[in-house]
């Protein structure tokens, strides 16, 4: 999942006995995890916060086409040209899924995307660090998708039925494209010269911070987050699903014959998990704040492409406007 | 390199450059798509796009395999495409043109996608087993190809002002590079009599037919007949091409000899 800090307009936690009969009749379906399907009714906070999440999560498939798009022109391979497109590809029908999920919670995919091009909503921190070197393809497949598989593989229990749904169709690609970038980055490893070696090195060095960062802030600093497990729209804490991340990607960090830029990075035999330094919280918030290195550019392209291509829409409503017209006179005709 | 280049440049091989055309529509209109990576003006555009340019891509490997199968002096399917420049490209010019805007990308597709359709289905009755057989594989793709840019032929035609005059610009300004499709060359004319090639001469009218009637469909104007550009079959191409392979081939050529 590409979602972070999804607002759920929630101050605390209900009480049982705060409830009205109809959220008490809900919190007991959610509690026998029988899925929420969308006509059955839902507190508003709810909807709200999935309407959120989901469409969070949209807008990272669509935006983060563009950072794996910088390579794609310059693909080494005709192999790795035709790998990458169809990773772009499935992201984007990823994006149609999930806006197809938030439509079923009754607000459509214009309304979302002017809310992501207006910078009202946001999409994952992850996608506003540029892509500097071909091992970047790598390296967003392996620990980008990697840490979004981790969220994504619990998210297929999540308690609202069509985004579980979408998750469990996702998950089977997603895990896919974590195994290809995984490959790219053996491959240069173990079969590259000296310059591709440093590439891999490189690009591990710009996206491990950032791809613990994807999981959100710490579980202490999050009402947000205690309000998602309790409608089970989460399943699992931003930390949990960080070491969860974190303890899988070390060994395979190390089968790489790569380092991760953490000299706190080792594993404690009495946790029987591995322990890691304390992530930079203050660059985390100024990426979400809009300050990151792509941000800007990232956003502005994306304007730019649905303003460009107003005239196409507009001739295409059109033209289905003018056949449907068409087709009608010629059934009063008949 | 060098002896790359060689056998290409100076090959008497008539039936590898032919292949080689092939594999070069499709390696450049594919690479020309994925740069609208991003900047489509839909979602569904998006992949479309995409997917269309996957097909492309893998439709030229098929075709630069079997090139290196019958001569193994060109290495790899990537040193093909990576190591040559314009010169030694033998695409159709109408393939590397600029993508413009969304209507001169689909002018620029329908007008050659019509014709590659046309081509494949004739390549499926080959004499040569190979080329029959990767035809029949790619003309299933090419005929949604075809589909689908068709239908934007129409919808841009047929829709709103703007659109129209947008798409009537775009197909004026492709239809220079329309002739050279079905201008066979020596080396063409000898393959075709050996039952290999395709006969353009049978293409040719099937295509204007079919492209007028959809012009008219979409309310456009057939452009009169004026002056063509030709030679890219001859590894003679306009300035767009250079620009786009040294993209193309930057990371490749930047690590000679390296593994990806």
């Amino acid at each position: 999942m590409y979602a972070q800090m999804v607002d759920t307009g929630v101050k605390s936690l209900k009480h049982r006995s705060e409830m009205s009969a109809d959220e008490q009749a809900f919190m007991a379906r959610i509690d026998n995890e029988s899925k929420i399907e969308p006509q059955d009714w839902m507190p508003d906070a709810y909807r709200k916060t999935l309407v959120r999440q989901i469409s969070q999560h949209a807008h990272s498939e669509i935006i983060g086409m563009q950072p794996e798009g910088n390579w794609l022109t310059r693909a080494p391979t005709i192999k790795r040209k035709l790998q990458l497109a169809a990773k772009i590809q499935d992201e984007c029908g990823h994006g149609q899924y999930l806006y197809s999920a938030a439509e079923t919670l009754g607000v459509g995919r214009d309304q979302l995307l002017d809310q992501l091009h207006t910078g009202k909503a946001k999409y994952s921190s992850i996608f506003n660090y540029p892509t500097l070197n071909w091992a970047d393809m790598g390296a967003v497949g392996w620990l980008v998708d990697g840490a979004a598989i981790v969220n994504q593989v619990v998210l297929q229990r999540t308690s609202y039925g069509p985004y579980s749904r979408a998750m469990i169709r996702i998950c089977k690609e997603e895990s896919f494209h974590q195994r290809q970038g995984y490959e790219i980055l053996l491959t240069m490893m173990q079969k590259g010269t000296p310059a591709q070696k440093d590439m891999v090195q490189d690009a591990i060095n710009r996206f491990w911070w950032p791809s613990l960062m994807m999981f959100g802030p710490n579980d202490d600093a999050s009402t947000n987050s205690a309000q998602s497990l309790a409608w089970k729209i989460k399943r699992k804490s931003n930390d949990e699903l960080r070491q969860m991340f974190i303890d899988q990607t070390v060994p395979q960090l190390e089968v790489l014959g790569c380092t991760a830029p953490d000299p706190d990075l080792q594993w404690n035999p009495e946790t029987g998990h591995y322990d890691f330094g304390e992530i930079d919280w203050s660059e985390f918030f100024n990426v979400i704040k809009g300050n990151g290195p792509c941000n800007k550019q990232r956003l502005e392209k994306k304007v730019k492409a649905h303003e460009n291509g107003t005239w196409v829409r507009d001739a295409a409503q059109a033209y289905a406007t003018k056949q449907q017209a068409g087709a009608a006179t010629k059934k009063e005709a008949s | 390199m060098t002896q790359l280049l060689t056998s290409i440049n100076n090959d008497h091989d008539a039936l590898n450059t032919y292949i080689l055309r092939m594999a070069d529509n499709g390696l450049i209109l594919g690479q020309r798509l994925c740069e609208w990576c991003a900047n489509a003006p839909v979602l569904e555009e998006e992949t479309a796009l995409m997917n269309t340019s996957l097909d492309l891509f893998g439709q030229a490997r098929n075709w630069l395999n079997y090139a290196v199968d019958r001569d193994q002096r060109l290495q790899d399917c990537d040193a093909i495409a990576m190591l040559r420049d314009e010169r030694s490209y033998l695409n159709l010019l109408i393939c590397e043109q600029d993508n413009g805007h969304f209507a001169d990308t689909m002018a620029r597709h329908y007008l050659f996608d019509v014709w590659h359709r046309l081509t494949l289905e004739e390549l499926c009755h080959s004499h040569d087993e190979t080329i029959a057989a990767i035809a029949a594989k790619s003309v299933l793709e090419v005929r949604y190809h075809e589909q689908r840019s068709r239908n934007w032929v129409l919808r841009l035609g047929d829709g709103t002002q703007l659109s129209h005059e947008r798409m009537q610009t775009a197909i004026n300004n492709i239809w220079p590079y329309v002739a050279e499709m079905f201008d066979q060359d020596q080396l063409e004319m000898e393959l075709m009599a050996q039952g290999i090639a395709a006969d353009q001469t049978i293409i040719a009218k099937q295509w204007h037919d079919l492209v007028a009637q959809t012009l008219i469909e979409a309310t456009l104007k057939t452009p009169p007949e004026s002056y063509n550009q030709m030679g890219g079959k001859q590894g003679l191409h306009t300035e767009s091409l250079g620009i786009m392979l040294a993209e193309m081939q930057s990371l490749y050529r930047a690590h000679p000899g390296a593994t990806w």
